[in-house]
This record gives structure tokens, sequence and C-alpha cells, in this order.
């Protein structure tokens, strides 16, 4: 007997998700959200776009992000879903993403939609398809939830 | 909407390291002379933060009864309000302590090379150290921030937050304070208050976190001019104190703004949640013991007191009056007396790392190059950042070299040359025959250990022996020379446990061949009292006995002495060279 969603839980996202159909991040589709918030935890999966002139140009890519009822003071859990895992040096073959504010930089005034600005934006800026160095051994010691992670963020510059 | 979408966009992808990009300098020294909020000083009064020793109902009474008394000394604009002559006695008080420690700051330089001025061993009743209760810590800690308060005319609030940020070092907080405040401030992640009270417009508007649209009083915000809901505010608190068990320094809510949210607002906020203050203001107390230097919390299983140093934090022996623990001040282990704190710290890491978790320890933690602590790496690339949040030093994990130089090329570090890798094969035949003296000095360590350990068992056997001798018609003062020689023998294991730490790591000269003379004379003398002690003593031997035991107890003790006596001199005439 699953919990139901605080209101008030449910009802930001309600608003976020009515926010983005109105002014969607330019190359992510909202593919699926909700149907009920009675859960315990919420998926929204969208769909990224490989931009125009940039590497990952016409790719494709799955995001799913998954929304406890502690949302938005506790981070969402945000992953790539297969098949097609950016390759990308601060995303993972698993598709856990190293980046600072779906970990310690998490605000609750940052939204859905910020997240996948600044997902797009890493996209954007990556000159080199390349897996993390460490990819091997994390893949293999993590967790199924990116969030068990204690990270050490990555250079944000690259 | 608009505005908040532009402004994600502007931020959004950005180096974290960008943080007070919405405070500016105006709005930092805009007033010099504040009319503070009543609030200010309510939040860490050791009345309601006495915890856990008083029952809920009993406890939020007194909360309420402090808030209502806050008028009292609500005064803040007079610095010296007349009814403070119980603070200016304290106040005195502690500057005897900081004569002290001004003592303290050169021998403190000096302490961190390897000359160290011999242990300072301090009874409970030497007046060198007090030890504090909870509630004591707290009376000590708010009486410490209003003594600066009153000085710097700041809120008791602010001066908290600001001598967090100096690890409570006053000194050093006044002196930055008057040569340039507002350089402080904003290190310090604190807004200079200002005048004003803290509301908002009546207009109506939205809020940042859960999008109602509320009217303006329903906002409460921290300087920062971030305004959230009341709602809001004390869920995110609430959340970051109960779940994150964040405490000491909570951030604006505000994504990318790192000022710090003050007491008077968390209080106003969660004041009312019994559990939630509870824990905010054990976590404000905790951080004051741990970064201040003159506390220590007593080290001791279950005990919640405090030790506050009269004298210089050097290396100190205290026992706590609570619970009888003897430790090291200095690094809060058992004493350890001849071995230093960084000798034994090193030996323990050593015996660590020579455990079965030895490859994952030495594959996954690292000791951070600028402030040491333990870093265990747990994902993500090379360019790893310390966690300690005082030191975050950014540096790379194969090199342990500063990150800076590598640049972009991140991946690539080529600091470790071929002709390391030449010297680390070198090594190799070394280790061998260093093994062996680790496990020389490993096994005796170990087993004056082991012997330790088994003190109580070795207590009960004693205590029936009394029990016998005196249903042999001896008195119960004529017995008490048996538990006299085992608290002698506790002691000489002890020393002599630490004796091994001392002596692996020290280097040959003729000082330490004399050590080394008198650890085997008392290592001899000891392993025969302990001979005495597990011996059976019955009624027809015991005058005999007891004269054998007497007296070697006596040598023991003597031998137990010259040997400490002797490594305190060397530490001071600097005989003592050791290998780390
Ligand atoms: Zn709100
Ligand atoms: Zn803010
Ligand atoms: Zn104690
Ligand atoms: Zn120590
Ligand atoms: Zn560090
Ligand atoms: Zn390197």
């Amino acid at each position: 007997m699953a919990a139901p969603f605080p209101v008030s839980c449910a009802r930001r996202i309600q608003k976020e998700l009515t926010a983005l159909h109105a002014e969607p991040v330019p190359g992510v589709t909202l593919k699926s959200g909700p149907d009920t918030l009675a859960d315990k935890s919420t998926d929204i999966n969208m769909i990224i776009k490989g931009a125009e002139g940039t590497i990952y140009n016409g790719e494709e890519f799955n995001l799913r992000f998954r929304m406890n009822e502690r949302y938005p003071f506790e981070s969402p859990e945000v992953v790539f879903q297969p098949p097609n895992i950016p390759l990308h040096p601060h995303i993972y073959s698993n598709g856990h993403i190293c980046l600072s504010i779906l970990g310690n930089d998490w605000s609750p005034a940052l939204t859905i939609s910020a997240v996948c600005l600044s997902i797009v934006s890493m996209l954007s800026s990556c000159k080199e398809k390349k897996r993390p160095p460490d990819d091997q051994f994390y893949i293999r010691t993590a967790s199924m939830n990116p969030k068990a992670t204690r990270w050490m963020y990555h250079d944000d510059n690259v | 909407m608009e505005t908040r979408k532009l402004f994600w966009a502007s931020n959004v992808s950005k180096n974290r390291h960008r943080s007070q990009s919405h405070w500016t300098r105006s709005t930092v020294s805009a007033l010099r002379v504040p009319v503070f909020p009543t609030l200010s000083s309510i939040q860490i009064d050791s009345g309601n933060s006495s915890t856990e020793l008083r029952m809920d109902s009993e406890d939020d009474m007194a909360y309420e009864d402090e808030y209502d008394n806050q008028e009292d000394d609500g005064d803040d604009s007079n610095p010296f309000p007349p009814n403070q002559s119980l603070n200016k006695a304290r106040a005195d008080e502690n500057d005897h302590i900081d004569v002290d420690e001004d003592d303290l700051d050169d021998s403190q330089n000096t302490a961190d090379a390897s000359s160290l001025a011999c242990p300072r061993i301090c009874t409970p009743d030497s007046g060198d150290y007090d030890v504090l209760s909870t509630e004591q810590v707290c009376q000590y800690m708010n009486d410490f921030v209003k003594d600066i308060s009153n000085i710097l005319q700041l809120p008791a609030t602010t001066t908290r937050l600001l001598l967090s940020h100096f690890n409570w070092d006053k000194e050093c907080l006044m002196e930055r304070f008057y040569e340039d405040e507002e350089k402080l401030f904003k290190d310090a992640r604190v807004i200079r208050p200002t005048a004003g009270d803290r509301q908002g417009s009546s207009s109506k508007s939205e809020c940042n976190i859960c999008y109602q649209t509320l009217k303006g009083s329903e906002f409460k915000g921290a300087d920062c001019g971030h305004r959230f809901c009341s709602v809001c505010w004390r869920s995110y608190l609430t959340s970051k104190i109960m779940d994150e068990n964040v405490t000491d320094k909570i951030e604006c809510p505000a994504h990318n703004c790192r000022i710090l949210v003050d007491d008077g607002l968390v209080m106003e906020m969660v004041g009312t949640q019994a559990a939630v203050r509870r824990k905010y203001q054990h976590g404000i107390t905790n951080s004051f013991v741990i970064s201040h230097r003159i506390m220590r919390w007593c080290p001791g299983v279950d005990c919640l007191f405090a030790i506050r140093l009269r004298i210089s934090p050097d290396w100190v022996c205290v026992t706590c009056s609570q619970c009888q623990l003897v430790c090291c001040f200095l690094c809060g282990d058992q004493w350890h007396d001849p071995a230093t704190c960084l000798v034994l710290k090193r030996w323990k890491k050593k015996c660590a790392d020579d455990s079965e978790t030895s490859n994952w320890i030495s594959a996954n933690t690292k000791e951070c190059p600028t402030c040491h602590a333990t870093i265990e790496k747990d994902g993500g690339c090379n360019h790893v950042v310390c966690k300690n949040s005082a030191c975050k030093s950014e540096f790379c994990w194969i090199c342990l070299g500063p990150w800076q130089p590598h640049g972009s090329s991140w991946f690539k570090c080529n600091r470790y040359t071929e002709d390391d890798a030449k010297a680390a094969r070198d090594n190799q035949e070394k280790s061998r025959y260093a093994l062996q003296r680790y496990l020389f000095y490993f096994n005796r360590y170990m087993n004056h250990q082991q012997s330790l350990r088994l003190e109580t068992k070795l207590n009960n056997s004693i205590r029936i022996k009394m029990e016998e001798l005196q249903q042999h018609n001896m008195s119960w003062i004529e017995v008490q020379f048996l538990k006299k020689a085992v608290d002698v023998l506790q002691q000489c294991r002890q020393t002599l446990m630490f004796t091994y730490v001392f002596a692996f790591y020290l280097q040959k000269n003729n000082q330490q061949d004399i050590f080394e003379d008198n650890q085997h004379d008392l290592e001899l003398a000891t392993e025969t009292l302990s001979g005495f002690l597990e011996r059976d003593i019955t009624g027809q031997n015991v005058a005999e006995i007891k004269t054998k035991v007497q007296d070697k107890a006596a040598y023991c003790e003597l031998r137990r002495n010259a040997l400490v006596k002797h490594v305190h001199e060397g530490y001071e005439k600097d005989w003592w060279e050791f290998s780390l």
C-alpha cells in the first residue's frame, strides 16, 4: 500500500509539466509523464535530440526522471535509459550522469526544465565522444541508483 | 515565469564554484548602523538546547519562555546594557583563556614540526581544564558569541556564522573584520545585516519552490534577497537538518546562492518542531566543540561531556571527570605516551593497511595532500576535490599533485614517470626486510594490547583472590596491595604497547640504545609481575607472595617512570628522530 504523494509535491510536479508543455526546452520532448501521482515514486521520460552542429547530431536519447515524495527538497534521480547512452566523459555507460546539480548542488528552486537545460548544454559543449576514464570500474561497483554514489564531480568545463 | 527561465538559462550550466552572483557589493556595505531584528539572539541559548535530558513538553515550554523573554537582552543598539555584569565576569574568564591561546600560537607552529614539547599530564583537580556538560557547552558558546557580538556590534546570529567560519578563532575573526570587512562577509557567505525588516512587499507573488501564489507577507527570506513561502522554508530546513544532517552551514535554497541561513530564521521556521530544533542545536554545539581548538568531546563511549582546556592545546593528557577515561587532548585517542600523536596516527594507518582490506584501501583512499584528511574515491574522474569543507583543495588522484597544471587533459596524468616506476621496483627489495621488522614491532604491540583487553578477566580473578585472602584472616586494607599491583601492571602494559610504536619509527642513535635498554628492563619486570598475579595465590604462601608482589610492582613503577622520563627528556632535548 503505497503512500500517496503529498499534495504540494504532486501540485508542483503537475505545474512543472504544464510549464514544460508551454515552454519546452529546445531539443527536449516530454515522452511520458506520470499517469497518477499516487505511487511512492513517479517517472517522467524525456527524449533528448542531439542538436545540429554538435557531435550528437541526429542521435536520440531517453532520459528518465524519477521523483520521490520528498521532491523538490530531495533531488530527482536522473539517468539515461538504454539502448542509446550518450558517449560523453561525464556519462557512464549505465546511464548515470556526473553532474553536480543532481547531487550536492541540488536546490529545491531548480526544476526538471533546468536539469534538462543543463544536460543539453553539457552534451552540446562536448568535443569528443568518450566514456569517463573509470567507466568500467564504476559500472561494476555502482548501485542502480546514481544517488547512492558519493560523487566527486568532474571538471565542469569539459 | 519568464524571468525564472532566463535566470536558469544563464546559471544552470555554469561551474558550481561560481556562486554569489546575485548579491552585490552595494548590498553588503549598505548600512553601517543597523537596527537588528529582535529575534537575533534567541537561537542557541542553553535553555532550549539542553536537549535530551528534558521531556519534550517541558522543552517546548522552556523554548516559549525564552522566546518571550527575548526583550530583556534584545536591546542590541547598546552594546553594553547595564544588566550584563554577569556576562562581564564570564568575559574576564574567557580573557584568561585567551592569554593561553596566545602563548599557544607559537608552540602550535612548532608542534607541527617534529620537535615536540614533552607531554603534560593534567589531573582533574589541576585546574588545567574543565569538563562541561552539553548545557554548559551551550552556555559557554552563547557567552562566547555574545562577547564578540558586542565588540563587533553585530547580531548574535551573524556573529555565530562568522565565528564558525573562522573555526571559533576570535582573534582571527576580529583581525579580518577590521582589515577588510566586506571581503570577510563575502568569504564567510554571510550578508551584513541591514536595518529594516525582512518582510517583502505586500503584493502577491509566486513561491519559487511550491509555485503557489501567495501574499507578500507569507514570504520569508535570508538577507540575500531570495524569498520563499514559510511552508517551503520549513520543508527545506527540515529536510536539510533531518535527512541530510546539515546543521552548521545551511545554504539559501536558491540555486547557486551560497549565502548561509542564520539561526534566527531557522528557529523562526522550525523552532516549534522539537525534534528538528533539538537536532539543529546539537549540530551547532557539536561543530562548536569540534572546531574550537581548546575543546573536544570526551571520547568515552556514551560520555556526553566535553573537555575545555585552560592551557594551550598541546600534547596534553586529560582525564574525564565524568567517565574517568584518560585520553590525549590533541588527538582524542587513548593516552599514548611515549608515542606522539603523529607517530600513533601513522602506526594505526599502517596497521589498517596491513589488514585484509589493504588492497582496497590503497586503491580507494588517499590522504588529501593539503589537509591530510582521508579521501575515498568512489566514482568520478581523477580530478578530485577534498570533501573536508574547510579544505576543498583540488588535486589529481593519480599523482596527488595540485589539479591546476593538469588543465583540460585531466585523464592523461603523466606525472608518474619511468623514474618513479623504477624506484618502486627497487623498493620491493627493501620491503621484504621492512615487513619482517614491522611484524616484530607489531607482534609486541598486539601482545600488550591483547593483554590489556583481558583486563576485566584479570580484575575479576584478582577480586576473587582478594575475597579469598580476606577469609584467611587478612583485612580489607591488607589485601589492597593486589589491586594496586594490577593497576601498575596495566599502566606498564599500556606504556609498553606504545613504546613499540615509538620504537618502530625511531632512528638509531645512542639515546635510542638507552631507550631500548629501558624498554627491555620494563618488559621483563612487567612479565614477572604478570606471572605473580596470574599465579595461584593461596592462604599458605600469602605473606611471602605479598612481599614479592609489592616489591615487583614498585620496581615496575620505577622502571616505567624512568623510561617515560627518558623519552620526555629526549623530546625536550631533541634527541629523537623519526622516519615517518
Ligand atoms: Zn512555497
Ligand atoms: Zn539566497
Ligand atoms: Zn567522559
Ligand atoms: Zn594524541
Ligand atoms: Zn583536504
Ligand atoms: Zn596527475
